[in-house]
This record gives structure tokens, sequence and C-alpha cells, in this order.
């Protein structure tokens, strides 16, 4: 009784101690807060990575792809059918994004992914990741008459307001193409440059002869119109695009996002054709009928979609007398993510190998995914050290108050205290020093997980400089996950640790002589 | 049983047991007022003890031979450095001799295990010192309630609080300090925290109490008070008492004198 009564009366009258355990505080509160945001970020990314990436992916090693998806989706469904929840096909091909905007052409690296609107959504979570209503439910390469949002679905209010998003479409489409044939017609005609012919290799379908044949009207400087064009852009548009929202936009100097591009405008795309022999650019225009936002930044600076039977006539991918098309991958989505990698060997067993490829999102993000883990891993050994720290600052604190209170030591024993009561003072006092600055640092640190929005947003005004800077990682907030098991690792750690720290200062105090300690001034 | 406790009564202060750990092999039976056929409360056989400065040692006990009768306020007096603290240490277990033996009740209590010595000086042994040596984070309670608390777990005491709290108090108010209660050390007078000293070593309810200059740090009046304390306690409840001091005057009071001189026994 005495240990428990002496402890809480030590705990109150000594600061110094308290000071000492500041550092577990510190030590707790930012292990907490590191652990909830890093796994907040995991989670975020690997949901967005699975979002984007379908589960299991069978892909042609070479660009040009194998020819007839639907009889592999057969034999997959065969081979792994019970798994799988939904398939489509898709053609990956890297290709060069054009555009014209202030008069200078502007140039964007991109991966273009020719998908299949109708299944789309059946393996990835890409129509949810659209900006307009509709096409999230189904998505469609037709652009549309308005209704884009003009907020970003998956932010709150935080994110602000799109308003150039708010005309997009049809309205915004039409009212640049009367505006750019106004102006054309006072300029002179000569400056028209005729665009190269397209060799393809395979015949073209009608619409993309005349598709080919029309020129970029997206440059109101260069491109005149000319009488015969069947192509008018005023109630037309190019094969639909979607583009990823990063693409269509660059930063200011005050780092602000300032759209170039919206839904109604046309682009360019150049990208080889599927000759074997000796593959040629060719180049189509397109109109973006809607952006693409994942909130992976990689993803949505580099992803751009079209329908992939436009795509597979534009490359060639199809065969002139069967009319069978090639695809270069398959996405699967299966009932359980976790059935990936059984999926993915039996896939791997059913279909050789020398021409498949066949790789889970994980095997695919999986150094991203163990990245984010290693940094989270080694700041945690860091801030445990941290901690560990903080127990030398108890130990050598304890021994302070050991020699201290030399006489109440003596004084406990001549009353009758065993060696063992008096080390249970010292560790118990140890444990509720422990107890003390770990709960402080729980309550802390859980607070600022809670508001470290608020806390990042205060911050920022306060110093002038955002802390977090959105654009940097496409979250407009920063995520967090309170794992309840972790955190309660981390206390009963720090706790450890004090009661460890008080171990030799207790032990000491428990072998004084009682005499000496008496007789000690 | 509180009842025993008022100086008003004449019953002795009451004994917690009749057979302890200690007295367990000895069937000497204790409650047994008088002492004349019994073996002596405290009896010390050719204690030795010396102490290691360095590479020499200083002997400061050379075979002391005493014995503390039951019911007796027995002084020890000497010179400062004639070993007088030391013996009361010794017969209060609080180190152990080099050589001879410390009996209680007949029972040799200087070799037992560190544990029942714990509960020896716990339960059977009341000590004050010259320093008084209440623990400062305590309140007078809290220090009278301390040995009771070691006595026993947090539980048990929980249980048991309200009778511990009443003897407490009551022990408090037999030294003249009930009004000073929930005072820190600090705040009390040198007097005042020797009453609370002698408070806190007969709340268990001791065979002996064993006083180190209990005087040596007050006045003289208020050693006085002490002294007629202790006094009062012996004889009116029978008290053994064996206290150690330097000044005649103080020793005097008591029923017997034994005389230290260079660690041995002067008979006076």
């Amino acid at each position: 009784m005495y240990k428990y009564l002496l402890c809480w009366r030590y705990l109150r009258t000594r600061y110094i101690a308290l000071a000492s355990i500041v550092s577990v505080t510190l030590g707790v509160w930012t292990m907490i807060v590191v652990n909830s945001v890093m796994s907040g970020f995991a989670f975020e990314m690997k949901s967005r990575i699975h979002g984007i990436l379908s589960d299991v992916i069978v892909e042609s090693h070479n660009m040009n792809g194998f020819p007839d998806a639907e009889y592999h989706m057969e034999q997959i469904n065969r081979v792994a059918g019970e798994y799988i929840a939904g398939m489509t096909p898709t053609v990956h091909v890297p290709a060069m994004l054009t555009f014209h905007y202030g008069g200078q052409m502007m140039t964007r690296q991109v991966t273009l992914i020719a998908i299949d609107p109708k299944t789309a959504g059946k393996a990835s979570d890409l129509p949810s990741f659209l900006q307009h209503p509709v096409n999230r439910r189904l998505p469609s390469f037709e652009l549309r008459e308005g209704g884009y949002d003009t907020r970003d679905h998956q932010s709150g209010i935080e994110s602000g307001d799109r308003d150039w998003m708010a005309d997009a479409g049809w309205p915004y489409r039409r009212l640049r193409v009367e505006r750019e044939q106004a102006f054309e017609f006072t300029r002179p005609q000569s400056t028209r440059v005729a665009p190269p012919e397209l060799s393809v290799a395979e015949p073209s379908s009608a619409i993309e002869a005349a598709e080919t044949a029309t020129e970029a009207p997206a440059d109101p400087f260069a491109v005149p119109k000319s009488e015969e064009n069947v192509f008018n852009p005023l109630h037309e548009q190019h094969t639909g695009l979607i583009l990823g929202i990063a693409l269509s936009s660059v930063r200011d100097q005050d780092n602000k996002e300032r759209f170039l591009l919206r839904p109604g405008d046309d682009v360019q795309l150049t990208f080889p054709n599927a000759d074997s022999e000796m593959p040629k650019a060719v180049y189509n225009q397109f109109t973006i009928v809607d952006f693409y936002e994942s909130k992976m930044s990689e993803y949505d600076s580099t992803f751009v979609f079209v329908p992939i039977e436009k795509l597979q006539t534009m490359r060639g991918m199809l065969d002139p007398v069967t009319g069978i098309r090639c695809v270069n991958s398959i996405q699967i989505r299966l009932k359980d993510e976790r059935d990936g990698n059984l999926v993915r060997d039996k896939l791997r067993a059913a279909f050789p190998t020398e021409f498949y490829n066949i790789s889970t999102w994980r095997d695919k993000q999986g150094p991203l995914l163990a990245a984010v883990q290693m940094e989270t891993t080694i700041l945690n050994i860091i801030l445990f050290l941290i901690i560990a720290v903080a127990g030398f600052g108890i130990l050598a604190i304890f021994f302070m108050i050991v020699v201290e209170k030399t006489r109440d030591i003596g004084i406990l024993k001549a009353l009758g205290a065993s060696g063992r009561g008096i080390m249970g003072v010292f560790l118990a006092y140890g444990l509720s020093l422990g107890m003390v600055g770990a709960g402080s640092g729980l309550v802390i640190g859980l607070l600022f997980v809670i508001y470290i929005n608020e806390i990042a947003g205060l911050l920022g005004r306060v110093t002038g400089r955002e802390i977090f800077d959105p654009s940097i990682y496409y979250f407009y907030k920063i995520p967090t996950i309170i794992d309840p098991f972790t955190v309660a690792w981390i206390v009963c750690g720090a706790m450890a640790i004090a009661v460890l720290a008080s171990v030799l200062p207790a032990r000491r105090a428990s072998r004084l002589h009682p005499v000496e300690a008496l007789r000690y001034e | 049983m509180s009842d025993a406790l008022h100086l008003a009564s004449p019953s002795r202060v009451p004994r917690r047991r009749t057979a302890g750990p200690v007295a367990g092999g000895s069937p000497a039976d204790v409650s047994e007022p008088s002492a004349a056929s019994k073996p002596a409360r405290l009896e010390s056989v050719r204690l030795s003890k010396s102490y290691r400065k360095g590479r020499v040692t200083i002997p400061v006990l050379r075979g002391v031979d005493m014995q503390v009768r039951d019911g007796e306020f027995l002084a020890i007096i000497g010179q400062s450095g004639s070993g007088k603290s030391t013996l009361l240490h010794l017969l209060g277990t609080l180190d152990a001799p080099d050589e001879g033996e410390v009996r209680c009740d007949g029972q040799r209590i200087d070799n037992l295990p560190a544990a029942k010595r714990d509960q020896l000086r716990n339960q059977r042994i009341g000590m004050i010192f010259q320093f008084y040596h209440l623990l400062p984070e305590f309140s007078a309670l809290e220090n009278v309630l301390s040995p009771l608390m070691i006595a026993s777990g947090a539980w048990r005491y929980f249980r048991s609080r309200r009778a511990h709290l009443t003897k407490a108090k009551e022990l408090l108010e037999l030294v003249g300090l009930g009004h000073r209660l929930k005072h820190k050390p600090r705040e009390l007078s040198g007097g005042e925290m020797q009453r609370a000293a002698i408070a806190r070593a007969l709340v268990a309810g001791p065979d002996v109490l064993l006083a180190d200059e209990p005087t040596g740090n007050l006045d003289r009046s208020t050693g006085q008070e002490i002294l007629k304390i202790l006094r009062t306690l012996n004889r009116q409840q029978g008290l053994t008492i064996v206290m150690v001091t330097h000044d005649l005057a103080i020793a005097e009071q008591a029923d017997r004198v034994v005389r230290l001189v260079e660690g041995q026994v002067q008979q006076a």
C-alpha cells in the first residue's frame, strides 16, 4: 500500500522526473502520428493503385498483343472462372499527346490505354474516377451536353470549386468553335499547313478516314476551315478520349493549377501502328470527353483512355481477312482480392509464359508498397530510439532520486519494509512515470491525428507556407488511419522502457543498508 | 482494543499476536504481565560489531551483554562513539552483529531470514530517532499509518482502513498531536515531529520501543515533554522502552541505566 501512496506522492512532487518523461511523451506522440499518417497513406495508395489496376493482369510481351480477346477470356474463365468477378480487354500503347494552347504546341508523353467502355467498370474502378456523374455509372466516349462536376467528388469542400468545368462539354465546344471560326475569317488562308497523309498499315474504316482527313482544330491560330470538310466541329466530335486530369493542367508560379484543356477540346495523339516490320507513327484527332482523376499523380499525369475498337482500327490491330482483333492485355477483377496469387499461378500454369506475362496488382506495384512499408519501419525504429534515449534520462534521474531519498529508504526499512517492497516503490514509480508520459503522448498523438488537417492548415497560415500541398500527393486531406493495435504496442513499449530504466536504480535502492541509509545526511 | 490505547486505561499496549513468527517456537506466554520468571524481552549476548574504514577495522561493540526486561524503561548512556546507537540498531535487527546474539523473548533474532526480520521490525519493535525520520511526502497521519501500510497489501489495507485510521488518530491524540493530522513534517516543529514518530512507532502495537536519542535534537522543555510521554507509556501501558542517550539527566529518568564505555557495558 505504502508503495502506491509513496509513488503517487513522488509523482506529484518530483517535477524533474516529469521533465524526464517529456521525451517519452514526444516519442509516443510522434510515433502515433507517423504510424497513423503512414498507414493512412499506404492504405490510400493501395486502394487507389488497386482501384486503377485490376487484381490480375494477363499481358502479352509485345505491344501488338494477341488476337481474339474473347477466346482468351473463355480460356481464363475455364481455368479460374470461380474466382473471377469481371474481365475486360485493354490495349496499352505509349503515345504522345499534342495540343495547342495560346499559340504554342504542347506535348506530353502519355500511356494510351484503350478500354472497352462496356466492361471496363467490371475489372477496375476506372469509372469512379471520371468527372461526369453519368460516366461514373457507365463510361462513355460521347461528349456530354454538360453536367460535369464542378467540385471534386472524391474530396470534400476543401478542394475548392472547379468553375471552368461548369460549361464543359458541348456548350464549351460550340462556343470555342464559333470563336475560332469567327477569328479564322480575319486571317489569311495562306498560313494553313496541310497535314501529312497518314500511312496506316491496314485499310481504314470510313470513320477513321473522315477523321484522319480532318485537321486538328485545337489551335485557333493555325488551322482554318476548308469548305469541303465533312467534319463540322460545331456539331461533331472526334473519337472520344478520357484524359488524365494532370495532363490538362500546368502549374503557375503560385503553384496553382491552371487548366489548359477541358471536355470539349480537341487533342492529337501520336502512337506507333501495329506494323511488326517497320512500325510507323500514326496520329489521330480526339475530343476530350471527360477527365480521369485517380488522385495518384503518376497515373493522372500519364493515362489517356480511348475506346478499344477505335484504337485497334487506328493501329491496325486486326486481321484484314477474319476481322479478329488483337489486344495486349486482359484485366481481371477477382471476387476476393486475396485470391490474387492463386489465380495468377493457375493462369501461369495454363498460359505459356513465353507469350504471356501474368501478374497481380501487388506484383506490379510491389516496390512502391514495399518502399512505404520500409519507410514506416525505419521511422519507427528511429522514433523508438528516441523513447529509448528517454529511458536513459529516466535512469539518470532515478539514480538521483534514489540518492535523494536514501534516508527515506532507510526509514522504510526500519519500519519493516522489505527490499522487494522498496524496489517495488521505484518500479511502480517508473511505471507510473511511463504511464503518465505514454498516456499524455497517447492523448496528444490521437488528438493530433484527429485534427491533423486543421493543424496543418493552422501551421500553414502561421508560417505562410503550405505544410501539406495537395498538389504533390493529390490528396486534399492528410489521410490517417489509427490502428489500435499499433497504438497499444507503442504505449506498452514506452511504458516498458520506463520500467526497464527504473530497474537499476530500484535495485540499488532495495540493497541500501538501512543503518547507512539512516545515517545518511 | 482501541480503548487500551488511552492513557487513562490501565491495560497494556495490545499484543496483536501471542505467537508471532519470532515467538512461534517459544511457548512462553507473552501476555502474562508478570515478567520475573520469563526470559528477558530483549537480550544481547556477547555482541560484537566493528566497522571497516578503508583498511582499518574499528571495533564499536566488544561483547555487550545486557537484558531488557518486560515493561522496563531502560536507558543506555554513553559518550558519542561508544557504540550505543549501533547497539540499538543491532537490537532492532537493522544491522547484523559480527559475533554474539540478539534474543527476543529467548528466541534468537539476529540471524533470522530477511523477511522475518522485516516483519519483526514492522510488528514487534517500534523505533524513534534523534532526527525523527518522518517521510517528508506523507502527512503526520500517513506517517503514523505507514507501518500498517507496510504490513499489509493494498487490498487488505483498504479493507481495514477505517480501523487503522481510528487507531492512528487515537495514537496521535495520545501524543498530543490530534490537531495536526494533515500537516506535512516540514510544517511541524521538532517536538511535534517526535510525537508523530512515537505514534508511528506504536501503531503496530510493538513489544519494545527503541529510542535513539529521542530528545537529542530538542530543547530541554520539549525534550522533557517527549520524555514524559515515554514515561507515561511505560507506566500506564507497560511498554518496554530502550532509550539511548548521552545525557545523564535524561537517562536518570529511566528505571535503569546501562552505561556503555568503549563498546562494553559498565554496570552503574
